[in-house]
């Protein structure tokens, strides 16, 4: 009976272990190899650009229905024009990044899995080693270092048309007056906000990338291994986000309280 | 050349190498026969460090490779060609990508100088003009032989092959053999075959080795195995399964 409890910690500890030494090769690749701006610049236009439909249209509804939910809200206690510094606030240090960080955990850290399980499953990543390139090198810190960037620029991205299209909704939709309302706004939302969300959404890139090549290189065999990877990859990811972004949030309010 | 001492591998339960020795000489082209799931890839993939032995020693040039790190390997690396059982193509690069992918990675060659040498390759494998094709277009006895430009462009000192014939049909086959042929007499290369087609293995090799329940089983020229009297090695040159055991 023991058995099993004792096979799965063993499994997870070594799961960490492995996830562990991968961090430490790329940090260790990024500061001894010249990493390829082709490479780079081919997982950013895959990563960053080819993401902005979804992350904006995500920013954008999230931004309409926090404004809608807080001015009912609101309206009860003739607060109206808070709504907008309510939606500002939340969004550059809450739900920008989160939200944003979970689309792209979706979309760019399961393609990182699959395309890298399927590389493992064929033999392509043991093809990269017999060619005297090492795989982390060429496979994996391009990834994530386009993914730390191509992040927190969504993120700016989703934030800012999220506050335009609660702008637009509370304004001409709910009736709310402008003039406060953007006074409101700017009088609440401080530039630590700001900072928190690009601080998070910064460490949130480097999760989806590693989490995504992490279980893509490590993959079980066929296509049953690399749907595994692929869901796996998805779901600790979106897991990490959400949790790290807790501890993140109490850590970085204490730091930047101190700026 | 290569030297491999007292080698043993175990996957959960099985045994898959059990204390093998060999030794591979320089310029020699080398064929290990032996059953499906008998271990032959593992062992080859000990002989270019994709795998680490549990016990047991793989000399290249006098230097024990079996406990280097990735990073150690990869200059180790740089003196062998692969050509993978699936040919192994990246599927998102061209086959001029795909061939001169060492020597883009290199960074000190000159474009004019990366395309004449995948052209040369490539005409070495027969398969002049294909450069801008992808690998899903090309059929498998094409993907081998573009696995094999991919493998000599940068001149290694050792060429593996891992089963090059598997999944070709038998015209296609002699061919790909012929090609391996020309490659170790053209570029002076020791060749290190995986097969388990015996016409092939009278095709290519100059020494053959057994693999049989994890060990080198016998070795020697292809004609000594074709005519061995010794039962295991009988039975396996002719294709006679033993009613006795599982075959599968």
């Amino acid at each position: 009976m023991t058995k099993l409890p004792a096979k799965v910690i063993q499994s997870v500890l070594a799961g960490l272990g492995r996830f562990s030494l991968m961090v430490a090769e790329v940090v260790r690749s990024l500061t001894t190899q010249r990493l390829s701006g082709h490479d780079l610049m081919n997982q950013l236009y895959f990563i960053g650009v080819k993401s902005q439909t979804v992350v904006l249209v995500t920013g954008a509804f999230t931004g309409m229905v926090l404004c809608a939910q807080t001015y009912f809200q609101f309206h009860k206690v003739k607060m109206d024009t808070a709504t907008l510094a309510v939606v500002s606030v939340s969004m550059c240090g809450e739900l920008g990044p989160v939200l944003t960080a979970l689309m792209v955990a979706g979309r760019v850290g399961a393609a990182m899995a699959a395309e890298l399980g399927t590389m493992r499953v064929t033999e392509q990543i043991d093809a990269l080693r017999t060619l005297a390139t090492h795989p982390i090198d060429y496979l994996v810190v391009p990834r994530v270092v386009a993914t730390m960037i191509a992040v927190p620029l969504l993120t700016a991205e989703s934030i800012a048309v999220g506050i335009l299209a609660a702008y637009l909704v509370g304004v001409h939709l709910l009736q709310i007056d402008p003039g406060y309302s953007l006074v409101n706004m700017q009088r609440f939302t401080d530039h630590r906000d700001v900072l928190m969300g690009f601080i998070k959404s910064f460490i949130f890139g480097g999760i989806i990338a590693t989490t995504g090549c992490y279980k893509g290189m490590h993959c079980g065999q066929g296509a049953e291994g690399v749907g595994h990877a692929t869901t796996e990859a998805v779901v600790y990811a979106s897991i990490a986000i959400l949790m790290s972004n807790f501890f993140l949030t109490l850590l970085l309010t204490r730091l930047l309280a101190l700026t | 050349m290569i030297e491999v001492r007292q080698l043993r591998k175990r996957f959960g339960d099985q045994q898959v190498l059990d204390g093998v020795d060999l030794t591979i000489e320089k310029g020699e082209s080398l064929v290990i026969i032996g059953r499906s799931g008998g271990g032959k890839s593992v062992l080859l993939k000990h002989l270019v460090g994709l795998t680490h032995p549990d016990s047991g020693q793989v000399l290249v040039d006098g230097r024990d490779i079996s406990h280097l790190n990735e990073r150690e390997l990869l200059a180790v690396r740089r003196k062998f060609g692969m050509l993978f059982q699936s040919a192994a193509l990246f599927d998102s690069l061209t086959v001029e990508e795909n061939i001169a992918f060492v020597l883009t990675r290199e960074r000190n060659h000159p474009p004019e100088e990366i395309a004449r040498r995948v052209a040369e390759a490539l005409e070495m494998v027969e398969m002049p003009g294909i450069q801008k094709r992808k690998p899903a277009e090309l059929s498998g006895g094409m993907r081998k032989r573009v696995g094999l430009a991919r493998a000599i462009i940068y001149r290694p000192e050792v060429v593996f092959y891992d089963e090059p014939t598997t999944g070709l049909d038998p015209v296609v086959s002699d061919s790909i053999d012929k090609l391996v042929v020309r490659v170790c007499e053209r570029l002076k290369v020791t060749s290190i075959v995986i097969t388990h087609d015996m016409r092939s293995m009278q095709t290519v090799g100059r020494r053959v080795a057994m693999l049989h329940q994890g060990r080198i089983y016998t070795s020697g020229t292809p004609s000594d195995l074709m005519a061995s009297t010794d039962p295991v090695v009988s039975r396996f040159v002719r294709g006679i399964s033993d009613a006795k055991e599982h075959t599968f």
